[in-house]
């Protein structure tokens, strides 16, 4: 027996799952080394990390209404992309491929620097609508943004209901407008929800954008404070560390909320419904 | 059977072109109070979409429906009225190949849906209603389970049972057993048996279920690319047709 032989018959005795978590270990033993090595202020971190975290809610706030606000422009959008009225069809198909195509930090400022240029051809009640605050603007950017890559997801779930559905809902005479409501969309949200989780997951990430026009959440803390006394890599590093903390966490209730979407859909001891 | 009462069903000269296939070439068809007419002949012959085009879930290219004095012209210079239509749908109900039930809700949610919001009926009465029309099929116990937790001929009654809801004047079958294992045929043959028979509902019946049509056809209509060719009673059509290709058909499946 040669050395690799001997050492595969050695592994074979643990399993996969150990074995990943001795390579996480060792990620995080190198991480520290690097940490060490690298003489980070931690001390410096430390003192800062409450001011940094204070922004936890306004990024949590943010990216709770972004998606509030995202999921009925994806129904619409939706709804648009596959209705016959050319109207509506062209109004949500220029939405979804305009706002696909332009970057995020672009509609962000359009709103929040953008908008407030036109309020002097507004009459005087409603200069106001046009000149938004920081959190405001992003919300809004966000939602618009998220909603135009949501109304595709919500686009398949819909597409997702097969036509015997709707034939049958039609046989007894309903309308179409009855037959959406009430057969297709609850099938069609039912099978978004998960993705609809994974946005909200991309969203507390792309929320940090928002930082750029001032808004005092997460990732705005951290630079600003990592500019101001140019230890930019400590604070940059709890930012990450903060996000990843945040993501992981709502990923975990997400798999969950999967799993237990699927309970309804799947068959005592069998597999999953297949439609 | 019924030919002074006025028929509840009534197709006249339907046509129905898919691209450059003419899948029905000018149908006529009368069906009168009660009577039970099952409509055979090959795969591809054009039964199912014929009787698609009673509940105009198949609109037809040109010729006119009617369905309990409701009356619905297709054709060119006939703009499509939806609510003709819909008329005509809520007084006609439909079983599936494959069930259709709608799986986001419970068999009795199933049932009461189209009461509730076609014909607005309050819930209770609705219930009420869904409960015995599931007696009927003798699901009743299943109330509120899940569609998924069903074996195919439960749901099969399920469905039978939503179309029963609506009180229709008239029940279209379409290939009503073909999607079920063999040991579940029986059960909901016997509930169309028991419909036909005992509760003398008007039915229009597209199957390959020879033995059901005999027993129960007031008449068989036999289906040839797209032409109704040969219609009459089970005993005198078997065995006694006139046109040869419905004498070669017969003996290929008895």
């Amino acid at each position: 027996m040669n050395i690799r032989d001997r050492l595969e018959a050695r592994s074979a005795h643990y399993s996969f799952r150990a074995k990943l978590a001795v390579v996480w270990i060792l990620i995080f033993v190198a991480l520290a080394v690097l940490f060490a090595a690298f003489r980070f202020d931690t001390a410096f971190m430390l003192q800062w990390l409450p001011f940094i975290l204070a922004g936890v809610p306004l990024t949590i706030l943010i990216s709770i209404m972004g998606i509030l606000l995202a999921v009925p422009l994806a129904l619409l959008g939706a709804l648009g992309r596959l209705s016959r009225n050319p109207v509506f069809n062209g109004i949500s198909g220029f939405y979804v491929s305009f706002i696909r195509g332009t970057p995020l930090i672009v509609q962000i400022f359009f709103i929040y620097l953008g908008l407030p240029q036109l309020a002097q051809y507004a009459p005087g009640p409603l200069q106001g609508l046009f000149i938004l605050g920081t959190i405001t603007s992003g919300v809004l950017a966000l939602g618009i943004n998220y909603g135009a890559y949501m109304a595709e997801i919500f686009r398949a779930g819909i597409q997702s209901v097969g036509h015997g559905q709707v034939e049958a809902a039609q046989a007894l005479g309903m309308t179409r407008t009855q037959t959406m409501r009430r057969i297709v969309l609850p099938q069609a949200i039912r099978v978004s929800i998960p993705p609809t989780g994974n946005e909200f997951i991309a969203m507390i990430k792309d929320s940090s954008l928002v930082g750029i026009v001032g808004t005092q959440e997460l990732f705005f803390r951290a630079s600003k404070i990592g500019r101001q006394y140019f230890q930019n890599l400590e604070t940059l590093v709890i930012a990450a560390l903060i996000y990843w903390l945040l993501t992981s966490i709502f990923s975990y209730f997400q798999g969950r909320l999967e799993r237990r979407l699927a309970r309804g859909y799947v068959r005592e001891g069998g597999g999953p419904h297949g439609h | 059977m019924g030919t002074e009462a006025r028929p509840v069903v009534s197709l006249r000269g339907v046509r129905k072109v898919f691209g450059d296939n003419e899948v029905l070439k000018g149908v006529n068809l009368d069906v009168g109070p009660g009577e039970v007419v099952v409509i055979f002949g090959r795969s591809g012959s054009g039964k199912s979409t014929l009787l698609r085009c009673i509940n105009l879930l198949e609109e037809p290219t040109s010729g006119s429906v009617e369905v309990d004095g409701i009356r619905y012209e297709a054709g060119p210079g006939n703009r499509p009225r939806r609510s003709a239509m819909r008329e005509i749908r809520s007084r006609t109900g439909m079983v599936f190949q494959d069930f259709n039930l709608f799986p986001h809700l419970s068999v009795i949610e199933n049932v009461v849906e189209a009461p509730v919001t076609v014909k607005r009926m309050p819930r209770a009465e609705a219930d009420r209603l869904g409960i015995r029309s599931l007696e009927k099929v003798g699901v009743a116990d299943k109330k509120d389970e899940y569609p998924i937790r069903l074996s195919g001929g439960q749901k099969q009654r399920v469905a039978i049972a939503r179309a029963l809801a609506m009180q229709p004047e008239v029940m279209l079958f379409d290939e009503p057993t073909s999607a079920l294992d063999p040991e579940l045929i029986g059960e909901v043959l016997a509930v169309m048996k028991d419909l036909a028979l005992e509760s003398g509902t008007t039915m229009v019946v597209v199957t390959h279920e020879m033995g059901f049509a005999r027993e129960v056809a007031d008449r068989m209509a036999f289906m040839h690319e797209g032409n109704l060719i040969e219609e009459g009673p089970p005993a005198e059509l078997v065995g006694g047709a006139r046109d040869p290709r419905t004498r070669r058909f017969l003996e290929a499946v008895l």
